[in-house]
């Protein structure tokens, strides 16, 4: 059997017991775990039904009405742990909870500095570190640029554009027109001419016509965009590129399709979430300071493998279109990056390589790495300027050659 | 139908006699479920067990179970309800020869009579003796769409017919969700429900559970099998071996009579364990048998 409660407030009666679990929903709250106050109520409805009888009990109970995500149990864990087994750590973040007391700096014992640090901020909100949330830079330019400058910006390669242009650009890829290529869905939606017979429908005219007129009612397959996977190379020497790559998959993002991204140098970093910000400055800037890997190395072939095991089945669904934008200047084992680019391949619906090499007019896919590469994509496309992007938007919202299949 | 258990411990030893050995924490989440008359959203590896709490609850509380499978493009047709176009059609004939007037009719077609029962709507009809254990299996196969029309049925156990009004459960069925995440649920559908990750059973219990679903099994092999089971699992797999293959290799080793694991036998019956010919080809030989050794050696 564990050993009971440690915190003694638990014994003592109901009141104390409901305080501390909203006290603990609360700390939840604030390292990011969306429980609500319907949330609390279910736990202490629980709990009065079980759950006091030893600490594995306990724990499960809250985790069960607590959690909703898999990836939330860790963070619960660690919370678990702080909030409940010690008592003094407890008592003084009870003490911080109440209001108008302030929070000592360097209340953080040694054991708990690999804990989460998210948690650790919801714990301690005192110690969070301010520079992370300090204003963008307001950058407020007068954007009518005549038509021929604009011109000359949309072939402008993206590493040589000065501070003005580049900011220009952003402006230009968020006035982007987006468009999604329409895939027929397995649901149906009412439809004016004849296809599938709507039986419902039409039986209900009849019957309203007590069963005299024959009015056909249709249907036909509803349509959705085809979800989008961007998978971008921040290293080195694509980090120029990658950034403005970001600023378009932001834009995608807003689109009205679902958009999954991650960003790979040496390791791969899911950055779905960090695009959500509205603001694409601020979210781009997010993904830099949150990705470790920023300009660093690359290791393609092992960041597609982390994808294809532990992402493939969950975002690609079989109909996505997978953007993949790196230079494949890929050293190394190129058996293992073929076999990796054929899974991932196979288990998308288009792969679409987007290469900023491409702007050399003569480019040859001599490296080994492109060589391995170029056998497993749909297409080869360049992405080095506003105007190779205006292109990549044209592709994706058209259909590829292949023959229409339901999804 | 028995009452429902009086406690964690008595949950746990009752889903025991019903050849299901449960986690603490499962017990806590089954228990709670049936106590709260909540959903519970159970997700987890393939193979863990997932479905299976939902058969043995119905057998262990005598109710029927009513299972819906999912599966892209599920719609409340094929979950809820349908009308019975063929039979609302017939009636028109009749009603036109036999002179209906048109009030009468519009009310008769859409009534009780031609309405094509699915599983969600069977779960929660009033006329039924016992409330039933729903199933909803591979809640992520569906499409998100699909999601939306469970909400009303989770949460109140009702599904509203805009042509015959709201059909309410007497009593609330028990409600299993299960999902292998391959996308992730709404959070609309998680919060009504009560949430439990089933994970990869530790090396004691999964040795509980075979003897338990394979009980002729030979001891030694058993210990063998669950430990290298334990084994594969700390390697880099694309898909990892479930309780479930571990109860299927076992009854394959059983069936070729054999007493103890052997590099040969395992190597022929690698594709009862595991499903990717990658993850195969990266098992046989010589990494079966270094593991095989470990495995041996641990138990020496």
């Amino acid at each position: 059997m564990s050993p009971p409660l440690v915190r003694p407030e638990v014994s003592k009666g109901p009141h104390h017991l409901s305080e501390n679990v909203m006290h603990f929903a609360r700390v939840l709250r604030a390292a990011g775990m969306p429980v609500g106050t319907d949330r609390i109520q279910l736990a202490l409805q629980a709990l009065s039904i079980a759950g006091l009888e030893s600490r594995a009990d306990f724990r499960a109970t809250l985790a069960t009405c607590f959690i909703a995500r898999a990836e939330q149990r860790t963070l619960f864990d660690q919370a678990f742990e702080l909030f409940w087994r010690d008592p003094d750590l407890a008592g003084r973040m009870m003490a911080m909870l109440l209001p108008k007391v302030q929070a000592q700096q360097g209340l953080m014992t040694p054991s708990s500095q690999q804990e989460n640090r998210r948690l650790a901020q919801a714990l301690f909100p005192e110690s969070r570190n301010k520079q992370g949330d300090s204003e963008p830079d307001k950058v407020d330019i007068d954007a009518t640029l005549t038509f021929s400058e604009r011109e000359i910006l949309r072939g402008t390669d993206f590493e040589t554009m000065s501070a003005d242009e580049w900011i220009e650009a952003k402006r230009a890829l968020r006035e982007l027109r987006l468009a999604f290529e329409p895939l027929p869905t397995r649901r149906t939606q009412r439809a004016a001419h004849p296809g599938r017979a709507d039986w419902r429908a039409t039986l209900g005219v009849m019957a309203r016509h007590g069963g005299e007129l024959w009015d056909m009612r249709w249907r036909r397959p509803r349509e959705r965009t085809a979800p989008l996977v961007v998978l971008a190379d921040i290293s080195g020497s694509m980090s120029r590129y990658s950034r403005m790559l970001l600023h378009f998959a932001h834009t995608l993002a807003r689109a009205d399709t679902r958009v999954e991204s991650f960003v790979f140098g040496t390791r791969l970093t899911r950055t779905t979430r960090l695009l959500r910000q509205r603001d694409p400055d601020v979210a781009v800037a997010q993904v830099v300071r949150e990705v470790k890997d920023w300009s660093g190395g690359t290791r393609i072939t092992a960041c597609l493998h982390e994808f294809n095991r532990h992402w493939a089945r969950r975002v690609l669904s079989g109909r996505a279109t997978v953007l993949l934008i790196t230079d494949g200047l890929e050293h190394g084992d190129t058996h293992a990056l073929a076999f990796e680019m054929e899974r991932l391949h196979k288990s998308c619906r288009r792969l679409l390589w987007l290469n900023p090499l491409l702007r050399y007019s003569a480019f040859e896919p001599k490296a080994a790495g492109i060589r391995t590469m170029l056998p497993h994509v749909d297409q080869f496309l360049p992405a080095h300027n506003l105007e190779s992007l205006e292109q990549l938007a044209h592709v994706l919202a058209h259909a590829a050659d292949a023959p229409p299949r339901l999804h | 139908m028995t009452p429902l258990p009086t406690s964690i411990d008595d949950t746990a030893a009752q889903l025991l006699a019903h050849d299901y050995v449960a986690e603490r924490s499962l017990a806590t989440s089954v228990y709670l479920a049936l106590k709260l008359q909540r959903p519970l959203f159970l997700e987890g590896e393939p193979g863990t067990g997932k479905t299976e709490i939902a058969k043995t609850l119905a057998a262990m509380l005598k109710r029927p179970l009513i299972r819906l499978q999912c599966h892209e493009g599920l719609d409340l047709a094929g979950a809820a309800y349908e009308w019975n176009y063929a039979r609302q059609m017939l009636e028109i004939r009749l009603a036109e020869r036999e002179g209906v007037s048109r009030g009468e009719l519009g009310e008769e077609l859409f009534s009780g009579k031609f309405l094509i029962k699915r599983a969600l709507l069977q779960a929660i009809d009033p006329g039924q003796p016992v409330p039933p254990v729903l199933l909803i299996d591979e809640l992520d196969r569906a499409d998100e769409p699909f999601e939306a029309f469970l909400l009303e049925v989770l949460s109140d156990f009702q599904i509203t017919i805009p042509e015959l009004g709201t059909i309410q459960a007497l009593q609330p069925p028990i409600v299993v969700l299960t999902s292998n995440r391959t996308r992730e649920i709404h959070d609309a559908v998680k919060r009504r429900c009560l949430y439990h990750w089933v994970a990869f059973p530790d090396a004691q219990r999964e040795y509980q559970i075979l003897m338990k679903r394979v009980p002729g099994a030979p001891q030694k092999l058993a210990e063998q099998i669950v430990a290298f089971v334990q084994k594969l699992r700390a390697l880099e797999l694309y898909k990892l071996p479930g309780i479930a293959e571990t109860i299927e290799w076992t009854r394959a080793l059983m069936e070729l009579d054999a007493i103890v694991l052997d590099p040969d036998t395992v190597g022929h019956t690698l594709g009862v364990l595991l499903k990717y010919q990658d993850d195969i080809a990266k098992l046989q030989g010589a990494e079966a048998q270094r593991i095989l050794d470990e495995v041996k050696a641990a138990m020496a």
